[in-house]
């Protein structure tokens, strides 16, 4: 076996156990039990599937997905302080 | 993968230890976040994936479009930094909300709500706080 065939595979299995983690984070979202559980739960969602979208760039070989990636790692900093906000407050803009 | 045909093996099997050493990172930390039974101590776990899981994938691709490119390709470093400074200030925000919510409630369980009354001292409070329920996993010690 290869390497490059080795690489592949090894992105496969990454984006496998990455799937996994988002299963967990989309259950923490979806079960609470809280509203400030499932706000924790979007945030590691949303890192995960930035981390998901780096390895679809080695995969492809194309540096289009990191441009992606960069800008779900904004929104998801940029809601995550907004919903904190509003579980501070009850309104975010004020 | 045809777009990696003339990439040398030592820097195919490092990316492919750095990515799969990340997932690996990221999905003990989803896991944590999955199992741990107290919003506080769910807090920790999803920083696992953001500052290691990050910083180990984002090397593996730093890696390989180096190598693929034969130029220095650093721009991943750009999110990397971004997630490690911004994670602790998002989650410190959520935790001050939630115990602003829970000390409205009066939740008693909330770490040290006698001592933002001023109704105790931290060390009184810290001599009341009963000892933590061994979980699931945990080994009686012999």
């Amino acid at each position: 076996m290869s390497a490059l065939t080795f690489l592949e595979w090894a992105i496969v299995a990454a984006q496998v156990i990455l799937g996994l983690a988002m299963c967990c984070a989309t259950y923490r979202l979806v079960a609470g039990p809280r509203a400030q559980d499932r706000i924790l739960g979007l945030d590691s969602l949303y890192s995960i599937a930035m981390l998901m979208l780096v390895t679809f760039g080695i995969r492809t070989g194309s540096t289009l997905y990191f441009e992606a990636a960069l800008i779900i790692g904004l929104l998801g900093f940029v809601s995550t302080v907004a919903l904190a906000k509003f579980l501070m407050r009850g309104e975010v803009i004020e | 993968m045809n777009a990696a045909g003339h990439l040398p093996a030592w820097a195919a099997l490092l990316t492919a230890l750095f990515v799969l050493l990340g997932a690996a990172v990221t999905l003990i930390g989803a896991v944590g976040l999955l199992r741990l039974r107290n919003f506080y101590a769910r807090v920790h776990p999803p920083t696992l994936g953001t500052t290691l899981g990050v910083g180990s994938i984002m090397a593996g691709s730093i890696l390989y479009f180096s190598v693929l490119q034969t130029r220095p390709a650093v721009h991943e470093i750009l999110v990397a930094v971004f997630i490690t400074l911004t994670t602790p200030v998002t989650l410190m925000l959520l935790v001050r909300a939630a115990l602003y919510r829970d000390r409205i409630e009066g939740n008693k369980e909330v770490p040290g709500s006698e001592v933002a009354e001023g109704l105790m001292s931290f060390e009184e409070a810290i001599q009341e706080t009963p000892p933590l329920e061994p979980g699931p996993g945990d080994q009686p010690s012999r």
